[in-house]
């Protein structure tokens, strides 16, 4: 086995939030709430989110699936915390590009997201790492157009 | 059985995926092509590709008795009693829905009951489930044990006076239960209903003779008993099947065709309407001619020493859990403590080893298996023992890599 690409997709930051999800739960009362699935694998996420003068206050997520999907979304509550809708927008399309293979700004307050930049490596696996991100897009996108 | 003779008819498995030997796993997915079926679809293709049922050229006369020839073969191959009783589909799912459509719509009134059980792949409960919509009738489900069978007292409590249809898998593609098919349409007719079965996973694997069974239908397809995607066949008892509207209209399926209406030709082309699957009809027919060749009971012999051998292996790795009965057909659909089925899949993936990793279009039973997805390794007589050694490594690999992580 290759061990060394495996690392590229699994990387111990990634792993960390696998095992140790940051924001694991449910708001009650949440501002936004969403819930995704991915039908063609079974992983879901249920996204809620309290946001006060447009800016994100808590991010708390729920659901099943596999490390990749799963330690996305636990980054995803991370970053996007404190950042305004239209900032955590930002964010996510620079995830898409990343995803995408494509050129993408690092940012400071990307925070762990960055170590998920070996998925696009693994066409398969792409649409569990954007789970999540499409959950926060369509939760939030309605009130920004 | 030499296998190895056997596997130089498969090209694609004689490659590397991931820099290691590629390990098929996946054949209750697609089974592979052997080039005796390729190589029928080209010769079409190349030599008498034309319309069938029209005209009256040379090469349109040899596409249609290619065709109909396949039909005579499916008769063969399924012991059905009239070739007309071979309704040529694109897949079981098409052939499920057209027969929930039509003779569903026809049979089923409201207050009637559709019996089903939640072993169903989508596509023999998703149709049942629309036409208890359309109609006002009831699914009622037939209980599963605990290791994944149906017993027979269990069908006889729920098939009663008010029951129309029973729908139900022949082989689970999750479990590999094998049903007693001929048992349950015998109580199903007893109680004046008729039996639908889905034999996607069975025909490819064991004899199936539709009169000894007794069924009223019974579906499959050609992409998991070696032949292409894209056609499927559709065995109904002729006295339905002439009772029976089409549910497409169009060339080929006509009659007499006036400005205002129309009226159908005769079982069972009024059920295939427009240019039907040629080319995939004359590889279906090659394709069983390969597992004829082969040997069905061969087969079943051959898969059932490599799922023994291969559970037997798997029951040595702790924090394994294997779903499903013993006595099962060749797959085996299991869990691995603590590496979702995704992850595991691509760990086994980059060792070469292609395995299913999902709900498998079954997400009533992953509900009661109490999990949202699982792994799945299934076989067919192209594989071998020294391959689930591999897929034992890697599934060894694959636990020590996530502990080695954390």
């Amino acid at each position: 086995m290759n061990f060394n690409n495996l690392n590229q997709l699994y990387r111990s930051v990634i792993m960390d939030h696998y095992k140790n999800p940051r924001n694991k739960g449910i708001i009650e009362d949440g501002d936004y709430t969403v819930d995704m699935n991915n039908p063609t694998c079974g992983d879901r996420i249920h996204l809620t989110l309290n946001v006060e003068d447009n800016v994100i206050k808590d991010a708390k997520f729920d659901g099943e699936g596999c490390s990749i999907s799963m330690s996305s979304a636990s980054m995803m509550t991370e970053v996007i915390k404190g950042k305004t809708i239209e900032e955590a927008l930002e964010v996510s399309d620079e995830f898409s590009k990343m995803m995408l293979g494509e050129d993408y700004n690092v940012t400071d307050d990307m925070g762990d997201i960055e170590a998920l930049n070996g998925v696009n490596q693994f066409p398969a696996r792409i649409k569990c790492a954007t789970l999540t991100w499409k959950a926060l897009e369509r939760g939030v996108k309605a009130d920004v157009e | 059985m030499d296998i190895f003779e056997y596997r130089k008819d498969f090209p694609i498995l004689d490659q590397e995926v991931n820099g290691n030997p590629l390990v098929y796993f996946d054949t209750s997915a697609t089974s592979q092509t052997p080039v005796q079926v390729i190589q029928a679809m080209s010769e079409y293709y190349e030599g008498y590709n034309s319309n069938v049922h029209r005209g009256v050229h040379t090469l349109g006369t040899k596409a249609t008795e290619a065709y109909e020839a396949t039909r005579m073969k499916t008769r063969q191959f399924i012991n059905a009693k009239r070739f007309g009783e071979i309704v040529f589909t694109r897949g079981t799912t098409a052939a499920i829905n057209l027969v929930a459509r039509s003779f569903g719509d026809m049979m089923v009134e409201s207050g009637d009951e559709i019996i089903v059980t939640e072993m169903e792949h989508h596509a023999n409960l998703v149709p049942w489930q629309e036409l208890a919509k359309r109609t006002g009738a009831k699914l009622v489900f037939i209980p599963l044990e605990d290791d994944g069978t149906i017993k027979i007292d269990s069908v006889k409590n729920v098939v009663t006076d008010k029951t129309k249809i029973v729908a139900i898998t022949h082989v689970s593609n999750v479990l590999g239960t094998i049903n007693d098919i001929k048992e349950i349409a015998r109580i199903a007719h007893e109680n004046d209903a008729y039996i639908v079965v889905d034999g996607a996973q069975a025909v490819p694997h064991l004899a199936v003779d539709v009169q000894d069974l007794n069924v009223d239908f019974y579906a499959f397809s050609a992409h998991k008993m070696l032949g292409p995607t894209g056609i499927g066949v559709l065995y109904g008892k002729m006295e339905h099947l002439k009772k029976m509207e089409p549910v497409e209209y169009g060339g080929d399926m006509i009659d007499f065709v006036e400005k205002e209406t129309s009226t159908w030709t005769e079982v069972p082309v009024k059920f295939e309407a427009g240019t039907p699957m040629i080319a995939e009809a004359i590889g279906l027919s090659a394709a069983i001619d390969y597992i004829t060749e082969v040997g069905l009971e061969n087969i079943s012999a051959y898969e059932d020493k490599l799922t023994k051998y291969a559970m037997e292996k798997m029951r040595n790795i702790e924090g394994i859990e294997i779903y499903g009965p013993e006595t099962r057909a060749g797959l085996v659909t299991f869990n691995l403590d603590g590496v979702h089925p995704h992850d595991l899949s691509t760990v086994l993936d980059s060792d070469g080893i292609a395995v299913r990793a999902g709900h498998h279009c079954a997400q009533p039973l992953m509900r009661l298996l109490g999990v949202s997805s699982t792994a799945r390794a299934s076989f067919y007589f192209y594989n071998s023992t020294e391959e689930i050694d591999r897929f034992i490594e890697g599934l060894k690999r694959a636990k020590e890599f996530f502990n080695y992580e954390l």
